[in-house]
């Protein structure tokens, strides 16, 4: 038995906002994580179920090119989601990674958010996709990047009374935009990250920009107190190879100077898991691999597009 | 507090009065439904793997309460008149020591072989088994047997149920 106190299931998510606001609520969606901090607690918890609520669930591309996911899409789904296939894939090859097959048919993407944890796979290839977070309470409605989030570990920039309802990736954050995710891990599988890196790279689609890299973005899970994006390592980057097209020597020219950078992005720490030497080992190794796969994928599409 | 839902198990409709602190293993197994073991408690190791709507989870990280409307199947249900395709194959391949983790295997496995198109490869069936932890057989046989299955396809002898 769980330590429970009461379970609401709303409605709407009228009812539902309504009762975080006034109650010492905490909202339920996957489970995966609330329960397993329930079994290690006595306070008992009051529970609000919002894995029904419409307003949370589904995938969708707008016209104008905005994807939004909804808080409640499990990492199963994700994975199988051909929206996400065809615009974003470096998110269903994180959601792959995540524990085991039976956890992602439960764990949401928004719950892997609102949990704060350092190791949240979700995080870093949404940082390089400059995703954005749609948050309501009962009385605002609010939009946040995804970078201004993190405010510490486990600790996010959700409000009382707040629900994540979604995730957005506007076009720009996308579109023509090669990315790649890796989690170095100790064990294949049912394992935190030691180091998760994600990469993406942008190439310019006409004018004198074609073919060249106009933005190289990188951002780290497990490398500092939250999941980071890494300004001086992209700004290394772009500093090389800005409005030339990349031969690969130049390719090499540019990984190398983001190795050299990346260490002032992160503050990476010592636990049992590994020592912040090799940590950083990892860090300035996975600036390389990650950002070198991600450009070639980002060629990858330009190459089909232009064919 | 109890709560009344109703779901079915095995393809039966049951009414259940359950307790909102309990997980869905809690449930089933106050019903009847033992297969299932209560094993880590925190979705780590797969004993309590059940179907929900066709999909394996830990029942011990899912609240009983939630069940409302669901279709869930445990180990019970696969073993009708005769052992499963994938039951029989784990037995043939020698993927059952001390058992214990056996009804999470085989509910996982079942989920794998349903929803496959094409045969896996060894790789790909480790990764849709890694949320099933085996201390006794080091996995090579339940591979094994997984391959086995999806090799025979539906034509898989059927051994007789133990305890019918």
């Amino acid at each position: 038995m769980f330590p429970i106190e009461s379970f609401h299931t709303p409605c709407s998510l009228e009812e539902a906002l309504d009762l975080l606001q006034k109650t010492p609520c905490q909202a339920l969606a996957g489970g995966t994580d609330i329960l397993v901090k329930l079994r290690e607690t006595l306070q008992a918890a009051h529970l609000i179920d919002i894995s029904a609520l419409p307003e949370l669930c589904g995938l969708s591309l707008s016209p104008m090119g905005l994807l939004r996911l909804g808080a409640n899409t499990t990492f199963a789904e994700l994975v199988r989601a051909p929206l996400v296939s065809a615009h974003i894939p470096v998110l269903a090859e994180a959601a792959e990674q995540v524990a085991g097959p039976q956890i992602r048919n439960l764990a949401t993407l928004g719950g892997n958010l609102c949990n704060g944890a350092v190791s949240a796979d979700a995080a870093a290839p949404l940082l390089v996709l400059n995703a954005h977070l749609l948050l309501q309470s009962a009385a605002v409605k609010r939009r946040l990047p995804l970078s201004d989030w993190y405010k510490g570990p486990g600790k996010v920039a959700l409000l009382p009374g707040e629900l994540l309802l979604a995730v957005e990736i506007e076009a720009p954050g996308y579109s023509h935009v090669g990315a790649a995710y890796h989690k170095y891990a100790m064990r294949g599988a049912m394992d935190l990250a030691t180091i998760g890196c994600a990469a993406g790279v942008r190439l310019g689609v006409s004018g004198p920009e074609q073919g060249c890299i106009t933005e190289v973005r990188l951002a780290y899970t497990v490398a500092a107190p939250t999941p980071v994006r890494c300004p001086k390592a992209e700004a290394a980057a772009l500093s090389i190879v800005a409005g030339r097209v990349p031969s690969p020597d130049l390719i090499q020219q540019m990984l190398a100077a983001m190795a050299e950078a990346v260490p002032d992005d992160v503050q990476p720490r010592t636990s049992w898991r590994a020592d912040k030497e090799f940590r950083m080992q990892i860090i300035q190794t996975l600036a390389q691999r990650v950002t070198l796969l991600a450009t070639e994928r980002a060629q990858l599409l330009s190459a089909v597009k232009n064919s | 507090m109890l709560k009344t839902i109703h779901c079915t198990v095995n393809g039966k409709a049951h009414t259940l009065d359950v307790d909102i602190r309990a997980s869905l293993l809690e449930a089933l197994r106050a019903a009847g439904f033992t297969g299932a073991k209560q094993s880590c408690g925190v979705g780590e190791c797969g004993a309590c793997t059940v179907l929900i709507d066709d999909q394996p989870v830990n029942s011990c990280l899912y609240l009983a309460v939630r069940a409302e409307g669901k279709h869930i199947r445990t180990v019970e249900g696969e073993c009708q008149n005769a052992l499963s395709p994938i039951q029989n194959a784990l037995l043939e391949a020698g993927a059952v020591q001390c058992g214990f983790c056996t009804p999470g295997i085989v509910m996982s496995a079942t989920a794998v072989i349903e929803q496959s198109t094409s045969p896996l490869s060894p790789t790909q069936i480790r990764h849709s088994m890694a949320g099933n932890l085996c201390r006794c057989t080091g996995y090579e046989p339940i591979v094994r047997a997984i391959q086995n299955c999806q090799e025979l396809g539906s034509h898989a002898p059927q051994g007789p149920c133990q305890g019918e």
